[in-house]
């Protein structure tokens, strides 16, 4: 049986106002339908005036979620590890620190890499950002803003400039230029702003535009030369801690995920919240898309990671242990998607066999919680940072 | 002790849970039945029961989760971080030992989730304690904690003093044993919620999140039932089995991961990959991932290079060029859009073009008519026409086609090791 028996329109022109735009498949009076999801928001918000309660609807999708779940063990689903019960097990990685990068004066919080696979950026708690080339160690830019807690970092994908936020509610742009003893805060560039701390940025292909994700409850899309708001998203009902770009070939989708324990998968161009996943027991800390783009994992304080299907809407595996306690705050994939590394508040990190849901090995070496892992753009090598100061390359 | 009366709002929700699971532990641990062996330990001339050593409870770990000796280490070394067990000899230094040191469990009136926050008063009354206990027995950061508490709860000072006398007075009631143990746990307790400057401080839990902003309760999802089918995810299967060969976390990488070996020459091929344009010959890893799938040929420079040429010998390179300024378009500069849609218009769109794309008709008149109005997205349909013509017909034809078989065979040449041994090489 293969993937193709998902029968679903996922884009096209919606059945109620005609407009193209991704659609949901719903029922009304036992006819399937397609609806764009601002529509089914309207329809459900007319059924609501309609005369019924909150409390009527909620228990109406309580017994309806309830069917769903009946339904769904009658059909038999195979789960993940069961296919994955044919391939070989995994030996354990012999991963060690090739690298640590000393530097910070206080808590690393987040890192990413360069696309050149060797110069990444790295932000602290005490407002440096600093770049370096980790091949070397060496220090090759540094600012400092005048905010603390720079809880968010990213490199564009030319290598050209990093873009960073936090406590200030705002992400700025510094364009990297090859004269070291110029002072990068002369061409800093503020684009995105927000009411609350930025928690999560990233560029889009190119360098002109950001995405970021706030503390207060939205993710948004900035142009970079600008600094006007392309596209808001709101939907989540708590703090927004993560966000990731899709690797796919339309390239318009992004996963957030929050303190609201959900993970919202939306469309840039409408700015319509597609899906929704709410599996996790606390709160989401990292969301990560695995490789291909069809699916993606989330890191959460329940000390659990998860993998969801999109096109199946679902989540199909647990990555979970009894002797792991501490919430786990950062995931990233391998270059193939079949290693899931997790960072967690236990100072450790965990490579999970995505498929057959078991761990392949633990990581130890920090010394303080682990805030980020990031496999570097070639897929050899994985970088940690961490609250004990330092980064490690690992390979 | 006083009676704490600080609400628990502080205290953050995932904190709560990670202190539960560790109780959890804690209490296994000293189940009867299924727990750890205590004995009795001799500290100086008393014997304190109940105690274990470091090696016991790792070896207890070991059999309940099935983990290794690494892991289980790490495990108690948490345990005692976080107060939970705290050691006989040196009570100061909070590090679990796995030998014959012995350790005993905190008792839970002294859990950091019992007594959350510490309070300034309580801590105040146990420096006083110690102080009057024997004098100059509180080390240097101590006494100046004591003295800014001394100003800054100044008016409750006489209470302070009141209560440290009080609890002395008992505890001289006790015998020597309990006595100590007391001692002990107390002393535990405030390392961890005081601690020194300069050492770890396990209770940073960073910055506080203000959750949940609106009670919303979003019916509208749940309202709709989906159209379901039995789930296979073969996919992940297939598409893991298919890059697993090139994942050099997993595999190792030719010729060497250049992080372990050192190797600059590699690198410097690597790290101006995207930078330069390479005279070299791409790595054979690359070359074959282009052939997984369009994506994988277009995301890569080289890739992309290489298929423009293959596309000019075509006839049909003019595609390629219209599917580049559509995603410039996109994720360009805002202040230019309306200039490149006008150029695009110009190029690839206007009847008699140089370079005129064939669109269908009906994604052509929609995107005329979206030219009068230019925004982001107006190229969007004919993007994706073009992007699936490419898909269909030009790319698996490039697949097949010399200029890639050859370009495949030079990068297998160029490689210090063959193609063969690729699969076969273990990881460094």
């Amino acid at each position: 049986m293969c993937d193709q028996t998902f029968v679903a329109i996922t884009f096209g022109p919606c059945d109620c106002c005609g407009k193209a735009s991704p659609l949901m498949n719903i029922y009304i009076k036992s006819e399937a339908t397609n609806y764009c999801s601002f529509c089914v928001e309207v329809m459900a918000t007319q059924g609501l005036q309609a005369g019924e309660s909150a409390a009527s609807l909620k228990k109406e999708s309580d017994s309806l979620k309830k069917k769903l779940e009946e339904e769904r063990a009658k059909l038999s689903d195979i789960e993940l590890s069961q296919v994955a019960e044919k391939i070989e097990v995994l030996a354990p990685l012999s991963i060690k620190t090739r690298r640590v990068l000393k530097g910070h004066g206080n808590k690393v919080l987040c890192m990413d890499w360069c696309k050149d696979k060797r110069r990444l950026v790295s932000s602290s708690q005490d407002g440096k950002v600093i770049v370096w080339d980790a091949f070397t160690l060496n220090k090759e830019h540094g600012v400092t803003l005048p905010c603390t807690w720079v809880l968010a970092c990213a490199y564009a994908p030319s290598g050209c400039a990093v873009a960073c936020g936090g406590l200030d509610n705002k992400c700025s742009v510094f364009p990297l230029s090859l004269d070291k003893n110029e002072n990068l805060n002369t061409k800093k560039k503020s684009v995105a702003m927000h009411t609350n701390y930025v928690s999560g940025c990233t560029f889009t292909s190119s360098d002109m535009q950001i995405l970021t994700s706030s503390g207060d409850g939205t993710c948004a899309l900035w142009d970079v030369e600008s600094g006007q708001l392309l596209q808001s998203f709101h939907g989540h009902t708590a703090d927004v801690l993560s966000l990731d770009l899709a690797p796919s070939e339309t390239g318009n989708t992004f996963v957030s995920g929050g303190c609201d324990r959900k993970a919202n998968v939306w469309d840039m161009r409408s700015g319509q919240n597609i899906q929704s996943f709410e599996c996790h027991e606390s709160d989401i800390n990292c969301v990560k898309y695995y490789p291909s783009g069809d699916a993606f994992a989330s890191a959460s304080d329940d000390a659990t990671c998860r993998f969801y299907d999109l096109r199946a809407d679902r989540e199909v595996a647990v990555y979970q242990k009894d002797s792991i306690i501490f919430g786990a705050s950062t995931v990233d994939f391998s270059l193939s998607g079949r290693l899931l590394f997790a960072g967690y508040n236990d100072y450790t990190i965990n490579a999970w066999d995505v498929l057959k849901g078991t761990r392949v090995s633990a990581l130890f070496g920090h010394e303080n919680r682990v805030s980020r892992v990031r496999v570097s753009p070639d897929g050899t090598a994985l970088c940690s940072a961490s609250w004990d100061n330092t980064l490690r390359i690992w390979s | 002790m006083t009676i704490n009366t600080l609400a628990r709002g502080g205290w953050d929700r995932e904190q709560m849970a990670c202190f539960q699971k560790m109780e959890k532990v804690i209490v296994a641990m000293q189940d009867p039945d299924m727990g750890m062996k205590m004995r009795n330990q001799r500290l100086l001339i008393t014997v304190i029961p109940h105690a274990m050593t470091g090696r016991d409870m790792i070896t207890w770990l070991i059999q309940k989760y099935c983990i290794c000796e690494e892991e289980a280490l790490h495990i108690s070394g948490m345990l005692v971080r976080y107060g939970y067990v705290y050691p006989l000899k040196e009570p100061r230094s909070l590090v679990l030992r796995p030998d014959e040191s012995p350790y005993r469990f905190q008792t839970p009136y002294f859990w950091t989730s019992t007594r959350w926050p510490a309070s300034e008063l309580d801590y105040a009354i146990y420096l006083a304690k110690k102080n009057i206990r024997k004098q100059g027995e509180l080390m240097e950061y101590e006494k100046e904690r004591y003295s800014v508490l001394h100003k800054r709860i100044n008016h409750t000072w006489d209470f302070v003093v009141m209560q440290a006398r009080e609890q002395l007075r008992a505890s001289k009631q006790r015998r020597k044993a309990d006595r100590i143990v007391l001692e002990c746990q107390e002393q535990a307790y405030w390392l961890i919620n005081r601690p020194q400057p300069g050492a770890h401080n396990v209770l940073d839990m960073g910055l506080e999140r203000p959750n949940n902003l609106s009670a919303r309760v979003t019916l509208v999802s749940d309202i709709i039932t989906f159209l379901y089918v039995s789930y296979v995810p073969v996919p992940f299967v297939k598409y893991s089995e298919q890059y697993q060969n090139h994942d050099p976390i997993m595999q190792g990488c030719l010729p060497s991961n250049p992080w372990i070996s050192d190797d600059t020459a590699y690198t410097r091929v690597l790290g101006h990959l995207v930078l330069l344009v390479p005279a070299f010959a791409a790595p054979v890893d690359l070359v074959e991932r282009w052939s997984f799938s369009f994506m994988e040929l277009l995301n890569d420079i080289m890739g992309r290079r290489e298929f423009m040429i293959y596309l000019e010998k075509e006839f049909s390179a003019e595609n390629l060029c219209f599917w580049q300024a559509c995603e410039d378009i996109r994720h360009g500069e805002s202040s230019r859009i309306v200039e490149k849609v006008e150029e695009i218009y110009k190029n690839f769109l206007t009847p008699g073009a140089a370079r005129w794309v064939n669109v269908d008709s009906k994604t052509m008149d929609k995107t005329l008519k979206g030219i009068r109005h230019p925004h982001r997205f107006v190229m969007d349909d004919a993007q994706m026409h073009i992007y699936f013509l490419m898909k269909k017909d030009s790319y698996p034809r490039y697949l097949k086609s010399d200029l890639y078989k050859n370009l495949l065979a030079k990068a297998i040449m160029n490689c210090p090791t063959c193609l063969f041994v690729l699969s076969a090489c273990s990881p460094s």
